[in-house]
């Protein structure tokens, strides 16, 4: 077994493991450290691929930035996870009755599972030549030249999450009260006090 | 290439800025104060985006290397959803007024959700395809639980979201299947490969991800089971909504899924969508029977329709898809007049869904219950209306692709689901009297989108407005 071989079964196993954890592990900041485990390996395996940058992405991006977020959004939800899990358990029996078929028609697909003769020829007609061009230059290449169009809609698809989350869940507090500096600043002492001149034993 | 490739896109671009300017002029201005006007504005872009498509340049033109397909048969789509969406959106707009629901988000979702439809429609690609879906149904996920302080409202918008994305897992799954057999996500290199070889067992297996994925987007049975509850959950206006347009251009896009990238032999997945065909067609007219909502009707009513466009599809024929076509617009016009009627149902000011509550309509508003009935028995396919020649058009085409027993279970079904649309008309002019619907309580808008809905299912007999010639072209340019 060569060297690329072993790392890329230990890479793998790590990572289906540590995914198999994400969706059983009792505490949920421990699914979250399990999901960091699995995109650390999933890195691996993109180091194997050639695919460098794409690697690194994912430990900036997903580890870095996306987990930790979910690590924050974990430990501030007030969720009772012990009580969904309960629920769970009640439908897991034909939830394994219904994956285990699936599984078992996905290897017999596989079993005769066998690609076009024209696929390995389109698959790299894409791509330009990685031995000309760098790693993070093609991907440039495809993503904001060849496919700028999806690019272009993932972005309306962000602006349509960024309206939909504030419209779901923005509300405009009247109790609350705001600061208003020039407000402040045009107060004038004539306007704002009354004096009065109180005689004794009448009150205002 | 670039800039000849932005031209062709140009509709989506200027439905795009058009959503972000709104947006910010809302933002900026009074908010909700400007939701009525922007609304209206956002109709009216519409109304000349599909204007301007539907009198635009003809021929077939690919951009982005073969992302974007613009032919007859996406302008057609296009021009359908387009006019759909601006006539729901008017239709509404009192409603919500009205109810004080209305925020300027609402426009701008919808015309960002309809810049999705137009990407899904044109899609040469699976990967183009699967972003003008999200784009559409991230849209609609939030349209669903736009009245946010509604129970129902947010149950519906939950439901429509969790389901959609395992629905999105299934496509995506039987994409990447394609993908791994045929090596490219073009359609056109999808069909060279199907073509070149024998069907493999694992493309037939992601083709068959593919449809179940794109069955839950015009809820075809068995992938239905959200569709109730969407529809009564969701605001009224927005119910009006996912009853047209997305349907419209869901079915479009299987269309050209399946025809587009799997060929005009229709053996691999003809017997997949006549199944889900019949499976809609009797599971829509039957489960309607026991409804007392007239939202959650509509939803089984909309689903035993699918059916029937699919029939069309099924046939996989030139035929088949002009049939599909017509369908589909007869329906959406069907839809909107019969959604129109729906908004104005109130008591003493309070909506009603209720179907008991239309007994007797015909004495309090004779004209309004006329124009109804026109509406039930053109839904239900009786013969002197329109809605019968669409449904004569599919069962045509299944007999024409010797599917013979397909258009026979159709017509059956056809029968069962005029039941319960009989029985609305029964309710409003041989049903007991009692405390119903007020008779006053609609807009002039509405009121017109009824009254032409239900006229134009009477006069659309005569020649269909010439929509038959373009469905014809439509469906000539993605059948070769």
């Amino acid at each position: 077994m060569t060297v690329a071989a072993f790392a890329f079964y230990m890479f793998s196993i790590v990572a289906v493991a540590a995914g198999l954890f994400v969706v059983t592990a009792k505490n949920p900041v421990h699914s979250v450290l399990w999901l960091i485990l699995a995109f650390l390996s999933s890195a691996g395996l993109f180091v194997l691929l050639g695919a460098e940058f794409v690697a690194m992405l994912l430990i900036i991006v997903y580890v870095g930035a996306v987990a930790v977020l979910f690590l924050f959004v974990v430990m501030m939800l007030d969720v009772d996870f012990a009580e969904l899990k309960a629920e769970m358990s009640k439908y897991m029996p034909l939830a394994l009755l219904i994956g285990v078929i699936l599984l078992m028609q996905f290897f017999m697909v596989l079993g005769v599972w066998h690609a076009s003769d024209a696929a390995e020829g389109l698959r790299q007609a894409v791509t330009p030549d990685l031995g000309q061009v760098q790693n993070t230059k093609a991907l440039g290449l495809l993503l904001y030249d060849k496919y700028v169009f999806l690019f272009m809609i993932s972005a309306l698809i962000l602006l349509v999450a960024m309206i939909g989350a504030i419209v779901l869940t923005m509300r405009h507090r009247k109790s609350v009260k705001r600061q208003n500096v020039l407000h402040q600043m045009w107060r004038d002492p004539a306007a704002a006090m009354e004096l009065h001149d109180v005689k004794p034993g009448q009150g205002l | 290439m670039i800039s000849g490739d932005f031209n062709l896109v140009l509709p989506e671009v200027i439905i795009a800025l058009y959503a972000m300017a709104a947006l910010m002029f809302g933002v900026y201005t009074g908010k909700d104060l400007v939701a009525a006007k922007i609304n209206t504005a956002t109709a009216l872009v519409f109304v000349a985006v599909a204007v301007w498509i539907g009198f635009g340049p003809g021929g077939a033109h690919t951009a982005f290397g073969g992302l974007f397909i613009n032919d007859a048969f996406a302008r057609f789509a296009k021009v359908t959803v387009l006019l759909s969406g601006a006539a729901v959106l008017l239709v509404g707009q009192e409603y919500m007024v009205k109810r004080d629901m209305l925020r300027f988000e609402y426009p701008v979702l919808v015309a960002l959700s309809v810049v999705g439809m137009m990407i899904m429609v044109s899609a040469g690609d699976l990967m183009a395809l699967y972003m003008g879906l999200e784009l559409q149904s991230l849209a609609l996920y939030v349209l669903a639980s736009f009245r946010r302080d509604n129970e129902k409202s947010t149950e519906a918008g939950m439901k429509y979201f969790v389901l959609g994305a395992l629905s999105s897992g299934l496509l995506l799954y039987g994409a990447s299947l394609t993908y791994g057999f045929a090596g490219t996500t073009l359609f056109s290199g999808i069909i060279q490969t199907v073509h070149a070889g024998q069907m493999s067992m694992g493309l037939l297996f992601g083709l068959v991800f593919l449809i179940s994925g794109m069955a839950f987007k015009v809820s075809a049975v068995p992938f239905h089971m959200w569709t109730p509850d969407v529809y009564e959950g969701s605001p009224t206006p927005v119910t009006a909504f996912f009853a047209t347009a997305p349907k419209v251009a869901a079915m479009a896009m299987i269309a050209r899924v399946v025809v587009g990238a799997f060929g005009t032999a229709p053996g691999d997945w003809g017997q997949i969508i006549a199944l889900l065909s019949v499976a809609s067609m009797y599971l829509g007219a039957v489960a309607a029977i026991g409804q007392k909502d007239i939202k959650r009707l509509m939803a089984y009513s909309s689903i035993s329709h699918m059916g029937f466009a699919m029939m069309g599809l099924a046939a996989g024929t030139a035929g088949g898809i002009k049939a599909m076509l017509i369908y589909m617009a007869i329906y959406v016009t069907m839809n909107v007049g019969t959604f129109a009627f729906i908004l104005s149902m109130e008591k003493d000011g309070q909506p009603v869904t209720e179907i008991a509550a239309l007994k007797m309509y015909s004495k309090r508003a004779p004209l309004k219950a006329l124009a109804l009935l026109v509406l039930m028995f053109s839904l239900a396919g009786v013969p002197p209306m329109l809605g019968f020649f669409g449904k004569f058009y599919v069962l045509q085409a299944a007999v024409d692709a010797n599917m013979t027993w397909l258009a026979i279970l159709g017509a059956v079904a056809s029968v069962i689901g005029a039941f319960y649309y009989l029985r609305i008309v029964f309710y409003m002019y041989f049903g007991e009297d009692a405390e119903g619907v007020d008779a006053g309580g609609m807009g002039a808008v509405a009121w017109t989108f009824l009254m032409v809905s239900a006229v134009v299912m009477v006069l659309g007999i005569v020649n269909m407005f010439g929509v038959e010639a373009l469905a014809q072209a439509a469906a000539v340019a993605l059948v070769h």
